[in-house]
């Protein structure tokens, strides 16, 4: 022990004070000091990323809530809605749109010069422009559900033109009006001038939630219904069968399964179908749901099955834990007052994990919500205008998802489209956000520790 | 009868035979319930799953069954008059959808049923069957008439006997549960072993998922290489597909982009998130824990085409303008970069997490004894805690990267549809500003739209899928195997 220090000489006596850091202390200091700071920045970074993608698409895509409306004085001359003049309900619907088109240049100008708007340099087409092509389906339905318009003078709101809309939200100037052929600044003054007169207003905007999608040169009439009612539908079939498939794999797993090779296979299938990438789900899909067992394309059942394959580790592995979580105690209890095994377990095991169970599936029904790429080999690209009918058959008829819509607007020239996408996703995170509020509440509520 | 109405109907026998045999339990016992064998609820079960079961596994064994054999018998019918030159599973496609129309012309009532079955192969047939709605690749044949005519004959007759067998089946296993009824009969016990088979049942469907999952890309994957050379799909450096023909299929450019774009999104994850997680749990007051940690989950929780939209509309605009175009390294908005940087927010959180738990299973006596021989508390991470859960933390990487390489949404948005060029030189090949594509985005648009199953440039998805799946198995295997030789160190 004392060979080390005998042997050298005695160490050097430094004078110096605990109190003041010597070289060495402050160079530790400094690293330490270093340290922290890069964890901070590292939380700092994840938080501002999560700042900056909200953000983002909150600014681009709050404003398709709103929408510019032109507040039309339509006159619904009965010569060309009722050619008949018989007011037979089936005579006015062959009317096709097309046949409105004059209607509504007659009504634009009717309306222009009833507020007293001039406009230098303003051709009649350019006029009738700014009205979107989507309004003649418009005053059609108005029309058709109540013929006794016809004749009159009807005021009547219609969607005005994508790109006037863009005039309101920013999105086009006056400079880049010059620049672009599909809008001219005599039609943005005119707009600028219907505001005013008060013929023209930017109001919320039901049609976004509610209406179905539209075709690529009518950015202004697209909706998100149809996309609402399959992811819907899509939800509803994975609750259905995942739910219970789910919970009764995990009870065989975590109360009856004996440890033997079959076992473990299981165990080791569900583990690894958790990592499994979720477009090769798709490609299971497309092979097997659609071209082995001859389901349709773009249907939600199909979307419904692949999401319930891609749910079932989540579920189980959240069931799991549940179980595991009840304490042993009950289980013996119930078994030493004569409740068979099977007893014991729906009797009062099952029910005491009920909200951990609850919490696991919500959490894997809003990762089933937000999935977009097995949907896309699927077909739910597929460009729907129909409502799908009531379930159960609404599940076979072709729909659109949440997710995929985003995508499909992604895709399009106008871009108009981007500002849907982005309304869209914040449908969609509001969504997800009351999901998981529902998860937390519902494990803050029930959960109970033994 | 359609398969709703069979479902109700056995359905309905199912809660009869649940009543009746609860009520012949218990009259069967006198009027001293206690000496039957199990509760009277479990006599009335037992009767139902007698009834419901057997006729269910019949009713979905035919469905899936009855197609197959009904193609076999109306194929014969088709191969015997098939002209020179075209193709069986496009008659027989042609022939499913003709008899299709044809059926639900009737049942909308455009055809009366013998109207339709006395349809004649002329030349205003197809006008008429446009009419209709039916429209077909070829034009109708006598041979294609005759088969669609008999293929729903069959279809019919099949739906018919179908009813019969599963009702029938349906009444007579309600018959058998009530008969097997008698005081002393272990209902409970035959009731528990049929819910244990459903269990064992839910649980394989696991296996099942992972069998569908391997055979249908495998299968798909043969056919591939049977029209298209192995060693050329996994060695050439050229990706065109053309769907006139001529295509080269080489994985390598679209494996390069999927490893670069995981390489940078790892490289943004990793120190990220392993820094939030050494910070949270051994810096950070439990109050700042309460709230950072669930924030940086949020990441986690967001749909990866959020993220897919922030890549096209934010993050790559942002880079062309402020990096690629002043640097004058290309002027595209969707790049490696982009998907990149965007995919590593994304694998934040799951890094993080991960590395959380590892670096809180570190035993507390280690962090006790460095602290005690005076080390500052970065000196402990760095030289006792981060060495004792490498092998957890290099697990997570592992497992970040095989999420890195089967992300599709963020890769299709960002990264762009271009594959690599390796054959220009190493600037094109590693610009981190040029658009690449990856694997999975190429799976996306081979399959998506109109699709020919029998075409090399379709079934080349299929490849690429198993290419991917066998690439993301091996990492999550060896993720959790490192994982898994890790935690029993300390336990």
């Amino acid at each position: 022990m004392t060979d080390a220090t005998a042997s050298g000489a005695a160490p050097e006596r430094r004078h110096t004070s605990l109190m003041t850091a010597d070289k060495g202390t402050r160079r530790r200091n400094a690293a330490e000091a270093r340290f922290r700071a890069y964890g901070l920045a590292a939380i700092a970074v994840g938080l501002a990323a999560l700042v900056i993608l909200l953000v983002s698409i909150l600014s681009q895509g709050l404003s398709s809530f709103r929408q510019a409306y032109v507040t039309l004085d339509v006159p619904l001359t009965a010569e060309t809605l009722d050619p008949g003049g018989n007011r037979d309900p089936a005579d006015i619907a062959s009317v096709s749109t097309f046949g409105y088109s004059s209607i509504i240049r007659d009504a634009v100008l009717n309306t222009f010069r009833n507020a007293g708007i001039e406009i230098e340099g303003l051709s009649e087409d350019e006029a009738r422009g700014i009205i979107s092509p989507e309004a003649s389906a418009q005053i059609r339905d108005r029309v058709l559900a109540d013929p006794e318009l016809i004749g009159q003078t009807v005021e009547i709101e219609v969607l005005a033109n994508s790109w006037i809309d863009g005039y309101f939200k920013g999105r086009v100037t006056d400079r880049t009006a010059e620049l672009n052929s599909n809008v001219s600044p005599a039609q943005i003054q005119l707009a600028q001038a219907m505001q005013d007169a008060g013929i023209l207003n930017v109001h919320f905007n039901w049609a976004f939630i509610t209406a179905p999608d539209a075709s690529d040169n009518r950015p202004e009439a697209a909706g998100l219904g149809v996309a609402i009612i399959g992811s819907l539908y899509m939800m509803l079939i994975v609750l259905c069968l995942a739910l219970p498939i789910g919970v009764a794999a995990s009870i065989y797993l975590e109360e009856f399964a004996p440890q033997n090779w079959f076992t473990d296979v299981i165990e080791v299938n569900i583990s690894n179908l958790a990592a499994v990438p979720s477009i090769v789900y798709g490609i299971l899909g497309l092979a097997i749901f659609i071209n082995f067992a001859g389901l349709p394309q773009s249907a939600p059942i199909v979307g419904g099955l692949v999401l319930t394959l891609m749910t079932l580790p989540t579920i189980i592995i959240a069931t799991r834990a549940s179980l595991k979580a009840v304490p042993p105690s009950i289980r013996d209890a119930a078994l030493g007052i004569g409740a068979s095994k099977m007893q014991s377990v729906f009797h009062h095991v099952l029910p005491l994990a009920m909200p951990g169970i609850l919490t696991g599936t919500i959490i894997g029904l809003a990762q089933a919500l937000g999935e977009t790429a097995p949907l896309l080999l699927i077909g739910m690209v597929a460009f729907v205008r129909d409502y799908p009918a009531a379930p159960p058959d609404g599940f076979f008829d072709p729909a659109s998802a949440l997710p995929v819509q985003v995508y499909n607007w992604t895709q399009r020239a106008d871009p108009a489209f981007v500002e849907r996408a982005s309304g869209a996703i914040i449908v969609l995170l509001v969504f997800l956000l009351i999901m998981n509020t529902l998860a937390i509440v519902l494990r803050r509520r029930f959960e109970r520790r033994w | 009868m359609p398969v709703f109405w069979i479902l109700a109907i056995v359905l309905v026998l199912g809660a009869a035979g649940y009543v009746l045999g609860r009520a012949r339990a218990l009259s069967s016992a006198g009027d001293d319930y206690r000496s039957l064998h199990s509760l009277p609820s479990y006599y009335g079960w037992n009767a139902f799953i007698l009834t419901v079961v057997p006729a269910l596994l019949v009713l979905a064994a035919w469905m899936l069954i009855a197609p197959i054999v009904i193609d076999g018998m109306v194929s014969g019918l088709v191969d015997e008059g098939m002209q020179e030159g075209s193709n069986l599973s496009l008659l027989m496609s042609d022939v499913r959808r003709l008899a299709a129309g044809l059926d639900s012309a009737v049942s909308s009532g455009a055809l009366s049923a013998s109207e339709a079955s006395g349809l004649v192969a002329d030349n205003a047939l197809a006008g008429r069957l446009m009419g209709l709605g039916i429209s077909l690749g070829s034009s109708v044949t006598e041979t294609t008439l005759a088969a669609a005519q008999r293929y729903r004959g069959l279809a019919a007759a099949s739906q018919v006997w179908m009813a019969v067998v599963v009702i029938a089946l349906a009444a007579g296993g309600l018959l058998l549960g009530l008969r097997r009824i008698n005081p002393s009969f272990r209902a409970r016990n035959a009731v528990e072993t049929g819910l244990l088979a459903l269990l064992i049942l839910a649980s394989s469907i696991a296996i099942l998922t992972t069998l569908g999952i391997v055979l249908s890309m495998l299968f798909e994957t043969i056919n591939f290489f049977r029209q298209y050379p192995a060693s050329e799909f996994f060695f050439s450096t050229t990706w065109s597909p053309d769907f006139r023909g001529n295509s080269e299929l080489g994985i390598l450019p679209l494996l390069w982009g999927t490893l670069y774009i995981s390489l940078i999104a790892l490289l943004v994850a990793v120190p990220v998130g392993l820094f939030a997680a050494i910070y949270l749990s051994e810096y950070a007051g439990p109050k700042m824990r309460a709230v950072a940690k669930p924030l940086i989950e949020v990441l986690a929780g967001i749909p990866t085409i959020v993220y897919g939209l922030f890549a096209l509309i934010t993050v790559g605009p942002a880079l062309r303008d402020y990096f690629a175009q002043p640097l004058g390294l290309g002027n595209s908005s969707s790049s490696v970069m982009t998907a990149g940087l965007v995919m590593g927010i994304m694998l934040i959180p799951f890094v993080s997490s991960l590395s959380d738990d590892i670096i809180n299973a570190v035993p507390q006596s280690m962090r006790d004894g460095s602290l005690g021989l005076g080390a500052t508390p970065s000196e402990t991470i760095r030289s006792v805690i981060i060495p004792a859960a490498l092998p957890g933390i290099v697990g997570a990487v592992l497992l970040a990267a095989s999420r890195a390489i089967g992300e599709t949404m963020i890769v299709v948005l960002g990264a762009g549809a271009a594959a690599a060029r390796l054959n220009e030189g190493l600037t094109e090949a590693i610009n981190p500003f040029e658009a690449m594509t990856t694997v999975t985005v190429k799976i996306v648009s081979q399959l998506t739209g109109d699709t020919d199953f029998a075409s090399p440039e379709t079934l080349v998805a299929f490849a690429l899928g198993l290419t991917l799946f066998v690439i993301t198995l091996a990492l999550n295997v060896l993720a959790l195997y490192i994982v898994r030789k890790y935690r029993e160190q300390y336990e």
